[in-house]
């Protein structure tokens, strides 16, 4: 996470066609900023696409690198099970229940509680509040000066929203920017820049706090915000704190990470292909394409992992019960089997939204219209005021196997 | 062929020949009907094909798998006879069906 972001050593890499076959790891988290991990995924898409590596790190697993392989996995729910853990590497000692990473029925239950809060109805009335939010903060931007884009613009916003879906205090909300960072961070996701014992010491503090607001919820009416639809669902109400902590690091890693690090991508992604970002000038109306364009070409989490629970047959290999099993989107999104001219960025590409980042299936991304929209409305208001978002820099990438995010993106706008 | 009316949220209404065995929500992408995405392309996977089927079709058209009832979940605005359309196949039983989509999938 940005804690960990380093200068990637991209000597350290070999060509990955130098490498046998079965040595090939994707959980290497060094991959990723050096974005060595493209010539690695299509060499096994392939040669390899259903892949089985013993890592060091992680122990044995299966990598699905193939769009429809990965919608096979992720929709046969009950061949390959979320519990006990959605990414690639096994907690040690701390893993609080989320309903992620659990399977049916209790997931479906957990689940339902929460998504009222990002319901296209309950959507439609905060987009106003987005919208003038989205516009404050563009206004305080420095024309013409270099400023870290990441900082100013990706994280300030998705806290804002996290900050609302919770009720949470206001002016407190980078505490929310922190948790998630530290959440997702460690060694399951190949990141040894804090320890488990300190992962916990930090979590365990954002428990306090929101068990608070929890009790404040609790004895007020009903609202639609994340804290007061579970305090006040009959299915949640005796959640044990743990499970509550679980629950609530799914809905700030899940909220904040991802639209994050497409909020940054799309200016990576735009300044690397100037003729797009003439398009988007010429044709505003094309934003909402462009928003599923991004998602895509991001992939802001690169994978989600299962167990499987019986023997499957899958690309001429058999997994067997009890394997791990990685299904890796931001190879699925590079198929050119599925996806036409995978590896451009096109903002009116035909079938835009037939992409892989949400996941398919059970556990498919329960915010996605609410990341678009926020994607949409940026892009809507970042139009309207600036004729250029420049970036005048190397971006630098976080080194996790997990989370394909940005730390620093220096940029300079341009008035129109 | 078989006859499908497709009726938006406005109240416009959109006929169309249906070829044998393709699902309503592929024959509502090729004819370009506004109000179906179908992100997953018809797995079963999104739920982004929500339809509400009218009543004189909807025993007609089948009972809904378990993955179906699942993913419906996903869909704003449940109702007894919300389907998917990828898992409706047009068939000569189905000629003349009508369904009704919701003001947005996503």
């Amino acid at each position: 996470m940005s804690q960990a972001a380093t200068k990637p050593e991209v000597s350290a890499i070999p060509d990955p066609y130098s490498v046998p076959l079965e040595e090939i790891d994707m959980g290497k988290a060094a991959l990723y900023p050096a974005q060595a991990h493209w010539a690695y995924f299509e060499r096994l898409r392939k040669e390899d696409p259903v892949h089985f590596c013993e890592s060091e790190e992680f122990g044995p697993y299966w990598s699905i690198t193939k769009f429809n392989d990965i919608v096979h996995v992720d929709t046969h729910h009950h061949q390959f099970s979320s519990e006990p853990q959605i990414v690639i590497g096994d907690a040690v000692d701390f893993q609080p229940p989320m309903f992620i990473a659990m399977d049916q029925p209790k997931h479906d239950v957990q689940r339902k509680v929460v998504t009222p809060a990002v319901s296209p109805v309950q959507l439609s009335e905060v987009e106003p509040l987005i919208r003038k939010r989205v516009g404050n903060v563009l206004d305080s931007l420095p024309v013409g000066e270099t400023f870290n884009w990441v900082d100013l613009v990706s994280i300030e916003l998705t806290t804002q929203m996290l900050a609302t879906l919770f009720d949470f205090p206001f002016e407190e909300r980078r505490k929310l920017t922190y948790w998630s960072d530290v959440a997702a961070s460690g060694p399951q996701v190949g990141d040894d820049s804090m320890t488990e014992e300190f992962r916990l010491q930090e979590l365990t503090q954002c428990l306090e706090e929101f068990n608070k607001l929890w009790q404040e919820r609790k004895a007020e009416p009903r609202k639609n915000d994340f804290i007061s639809l579970m305090a006040h669902n009959p299915d949640m109400q005796n959640m044990d704190p743990m499970e509550y902590l679980g629950n609530l690091i799914l809905l700030i890693v899940g909220g904040n990470d991802t639209t994050r690090n497409s909020m940054s991508g799309g200016v990576v992604a735009l300044n690397q292909n100037p003729a797009e970002y003439d398009k988007l000038r010429a044709d505003p109306s094309l934003i909402p394409n462009m928003v599923s364009e991004i998602i895509r070409w991001q992939t802001p989490l690169a994978h989600m992992r299962r167990n499987a629970t019986e023997d499957v047959e899958l690309g001429g290999k058999t997994i067997k019960k009890g394997d791990k099993v990685v299904m890796w989107y931001i190879s699925g999104n590079r198929d050119d089997e599925v996806i036409d001219r995978p590896d451009e960025f096109i903002i009116d590409r035909s079938k835009a939204r037939h992409h892989i980042s949400f996941g398919f299936g059970i556990h498919r991304c329960m915010g996605n219209r609410l990341a678009e929209m926020q994607l949409r409305i940026l892009w809507e208001e970042i139009l309207k005021r600036f004729e250029k978002v420049e970036l005048v820099g190397e971006p630098v990438r976080v080194t996790s196997n997990f989370v394909m995010g940005y730390s620093h993106l220096p940029v300079k706008l341009h008035a129109k | 062929m078989v006859q499908v009316t497709y009726v938006q949220h406005d109240g416009t209404a959109h006929e169309v020949d249906a070829p044998d065995g393709h699902s309503l929500m592929e024959v509502a992408i090729d004819n370009m009907i506004p109000g179906i995405d179908g992100d997953c392309g018809g797995a079963c996977a999104c739920a982004t094909c929500h339809v509400f089927v009218d009543d004189a079709w909807l025993a007609k058209t089948g009972e809904k798998e378990d993955m179906e009832t699942s993913m419906l979940e996903f869909a704003e605005g449940l109702e007894a006879n919300s389907r998917l359309a990828c898992q409706i196949k047009a068939s000569a039983d189905l000629d003349g069906i009508i369904v009704r989509l919701p003001e947005s999938q996503h």
